[in-house]
């Protein structure tokens, strides 16, 4: 999904973000820190971004690259509304959480790593978050979904389309 | 406001009388608090929205107007995160699992007011016909030993007082006014205490090379980047206990000589780095961090930094260039960060749960330390439980305690009647240790002599459900992702391994696929750069060594005895359907014919092997072959 990242839109996150900026300068090792700031404020880090990034702490836009593609935390495309992390942990793996990835994919058209074209949703394989009780664990956003059949993964997903779904259509009267 | 020495014992004082009942052997059932409520709000518990049974409990007792005799006490992980949330209430230890918002009111009700436990939602394990066990008495509590866990639990770890009341800080005060650095590296030294890691290296003799190192700048690291999947040890620290490490890693600036130090964790802790920042501002408050601690003339600070999800930063000399801002790449050692490490200076480097340990064998001397655990792996090991085990949780044992009696006696077993097949240890780059070898000792020598590892402490049951070849594949899988691309034997090696394995779990493997794979093994071994790769081909090896036969059905009669690998399975039904048309009605292809309440059949070429009519099956008609 090709998204073009327009400044005049992000006017007031920019000017906060050039704020920390200017706080991290002159620190040592700093640029991670950068990254993660810019990655929770726009949802990615696009190349506008990179090159503030890249004249506040004088660093290289190709080596502010290399970086945030070495991370899997740090993306290049945003993401979706909702993102659906499945724990591909081992524990979660051995009590089947490879069946729910599978059963998502299929519901919602995208493979790991992808969204789906109205933005609703991206689909991930994330490592373990570490709720290893619960296993298998579905993560929506920050909502955590434990000891999931698959049955409860269709149930979690129909009540998640349909939300977000009447979200979109409300927010398109709005505009 | 900034504390002094006296201010310790004034501070540990006051707050003991408030916490008088916590389930330790120094309760006062007369004290100030007549009953407490803990609500355990580690991440597992808190997922489960253990946050709002907390708010539920004292907006209860706010509103009965009892704050002064119940206490509610959000602590970390108690460790038994299958019965979570959990909720105790004391004094009686009573232990309740499974609790939902709405149970709190019941609680509340029966047990705080009504003075009678509520027994429908107590602990199945806990209830026995004479008496309801305490937390401290169940199964899963009895046979562990705590340490480095010992204040998860108990404290509220968002109120510095609390630890102090736990004998927190007192060791910094005795090492700041009564020992050299030297001392107090002699003394870490004679504990015996090794890096827990998962290498295993002596921590004193880390310690030593360090001071020894040359250099006017030093720096002590915490590695709190836990990317073993199934591990969860060192965020249950941090979440429960946060200020145990930042006082250890104090005492290693003092000892090393270094007054800056890092805690480098992964940013999918979130609750680990709230509660981390608001200890390290408490400590700073306090004046335990920043210039003349305790009027001592010692300065130390501490910054946190946020790894960005990659497993390979767990590697030191990767999680050091991560910290300086690039690509978290390993280099080759020597140097070793003890000589050269964070821009180049001497570095100190170890796990949580290593410091963890530092403040009780400073405080109560290397020879009390001994006490615990083997001769050469002394003291404890915490394991995250995990996979196919009844007890799934955190537990901590004695080194030397052997993987049956954790498995066993601590995990209560495998689930629903179903057989042990392996368990594993160390992650993805350790081993999976079949039935034959479960009375091995946990210790860094014993676990290493069988092909697998301590690791982490990540220890993740398989029951006969679990294909091997399946599961080797998965963490090559997980390896080939996380390999940094730097070397070519991690790179190459893994991606090859990761392809055999795919091609014999897809019923393509040949003669000679598992001859090849051990070449490769071997390769990656002998060849990589860091550990990552060094170790990368254990689970490959070590399923080899026991599930050799396992690896030949797939290749040779093309089947998988485990009915994992799907296309080496195929769905049957038996003489026992009983024509329900349940099947046929969730097949998603359209693939099972048959008349109602008459036996149904799958036709192979259609299916797709979801799984779907083995899961509805109200008779367990469908089988797979």
């Amino acid at each position: 999904m090709a998204v073009t990242f327009n400044p005049k839109e992000h006017k007031e996150a920019l000017q906060a973000f050039q704020g920390d900026l200017d706080r991290l300068k002159g620190g040592r090792g700093v640029l991670m820190q950068a990254l993660h700031d810019a990655q929770t404020r726009f949802g990615y880090i696009p190349p506008y971004v990179q090159e503030m990034i890249s004249e506040t702490l004088d660093i290289p836009v190709s080596m502010i690259y290399g970086v945030i593609t070495f991370y899997a935390r740090f993306t290049l495309e945003p993401t979706g509304r909702c993102e659906i992390g499945v724990c591909l942990g081992t524990a979660c793996y051995v009590k089947g959480s490879a069946r729910l990835i599978e059963d998502i994919e299929n519901a919602l058209g995208i493979k790991p790593g992808q969204t789906t074209p109205d933005g609703n949703f991206t689909l991930t394989a994330t490592r373990c978050v570490g709720a290893c009780g619960l296993a298998p664990v579905v993560t929506t956003n920050q909502d955590v979904h434990g000891r999931l059949s698959r049955d409860d993964m269709r149930k979690l997903l129909s009540l998640l389309k349909d939300e977000y779904q009447a979200m979109t259509e409300k927010l398109e009267v709005e505009a | 406001m900034r504390m002094t020495r006296d201010d310790i014992k004034t501070i540990a004082d006051q707050t003991v009388e408030l916490m008088n009942l916590r389930g330790l052997p120094g309760d006062n059932p007369d004290g100030h608090f007549k009953k407490a409520v803990i609500v355990c709000r580690g991440t597992g518990c808190t997922s489960s929205r253990s946050d709002k049974i907390q708010e539920r409990f004292e907006t209860l007792i706010a509103d009965a107007g009892k704050q002064d005799e119940i206490e509610v006490v959000r602590t970390g992980c108690f460790g038994l995160c299958e019965a979570g949330p959990v909720v105790i209430v004391h004094p009686g230890g009573t232990f309740y699992s499974h609790i939902e918002v709405d149970d709190a009111d019941k609680i509340f009700n029966e047990h705080l007011i009504g003075e009678e436990p509520v027994k429908s939602l107590i602990y199945p394990d806990a209830l026995s016909e004479e008496a309801i066990l305490a937390y401290s008495e169940v199964p899963f509590t009895l046979h562990q030993r705590r340490i480095a866990l010992r204040n998860c639990g108990h404290i509220d770890p968002e109120r510095i007082e609390e630890y102090i009341a736990h004998d927190g800080y007192r060791a910094l005060d005795k090492v700041l006014f009564s020992m050299t650095p030297d001392e107090v590296i002699e003394t870490v030294t004679a504990a015996g205490l090794r890096g827990l890691g998962g290498g295993g290296f002596p921590t004193g003799r880390k310690w030593m090379f360090t001071k020894q190192a040359e250099g006017a700048t030093k720096y002590v690291v915490c590695n709190a980047d836990e990317g073993d999947p199934g591990a969860f040890m060192d965020r249950s620290i941090l979440e429960g206990d946060p200020h145990t490490v930042i006082e250890a890693m104090i005492i290693a600036g003092y000892a090393i000589g270094a007054h800056q130090g890092f805690i480098y964790i992964r940013a999918e802790y979130p609750i680990a780095v709230q509660r981390l920042e608001i200890a390290i501002e408490q400590a700073k408050e306090k004046g335990l961090l920043g210039d003349d601690i305790l009027g001592s003339g010692f300065n130390f600070n501490l910054e946190l930094r946020l790894g960005a999800g990659a497993f390979v930063c767990g590697e030191e000399t990767a999680l050091i260039a991560s910290i300086e801002g690039h690509r978290g790449m390993p280099r080759n050692k020597p140097p070793f960060p003890a000589n050269a490490g964070l821009w180049g200076k001497p570095t100190l480097i170890n796990n949580v749960e290593t410091y963890a340990n530092i403040p009780v064998i400073l405080l109560e001397g290397a020879e009390s330390f001994r006490q615990v655990g083997t001769e050469n792996s002394p003291g404890t090991k915490v394991f995250a439980l995990g996979g196919k085990i009844k007890n799934i949780g955190l537990v901590e044992v004695p080194m030397g305690t052997t993987l049956r009696q954790v498995v066993y006696d601590i995990g209560g077993g495998i689930p629903n009647d179903k057989a042990f097949k392996a368990v594993q240890t160390g992650g993805p780059s350790g081993g999976c240790i079949g039935a034959d070898k479960l009375d091995t000792p946990i210790d860094f020598d014993s676990l290493k002599a069988i092909g697998s590892m301590m690791g982490s402490g990540g220890m993740i049951v398989m029951d006969e459900d679990n294909c091997m070849v399946d599961v080797a594949r998965f963490y090559m899988d997980f390896i080939t992702d996380e390999s940094c691309g730097k070397c070519t034997p991690c790179r190459e090696g893994t991606k090859r391994m990761l392809e055999l394995l795919e091609k014999i779990c897809d019923g393509k493997g040949e003669k000679g696929d598992i001859a090849k794979l051990e070449s490769l093994a071997m390769t990656a071994q002998l060849a990589s750069l860091c550990a990552l790769g060094q170790t990368a081909a254990n689970p490959v090896l070590s399923t080899l060594a026991t599930f050799r036969d396992e690896y030949e059905a797939h290749i040779e009669k093309k089947s998988c005895p485990a009915g994992v690998c799907t296309s080496l399975i195929s769905f049957f039904i038996t003489e026992a359907c009983i024509g329900c048309t349940k099947c046929a009605r969730n097949c998603p292809v359209n693939c099972i014919s048959g008349k109602v309440k008459e036996r149904h059949v799958i036709d192979r070429d259609a299916c797709i092997k979801c799984g779907n009519c083995q899961e509805v099956c109200p008779v367990n008609a469908v089988i797979r072959k």
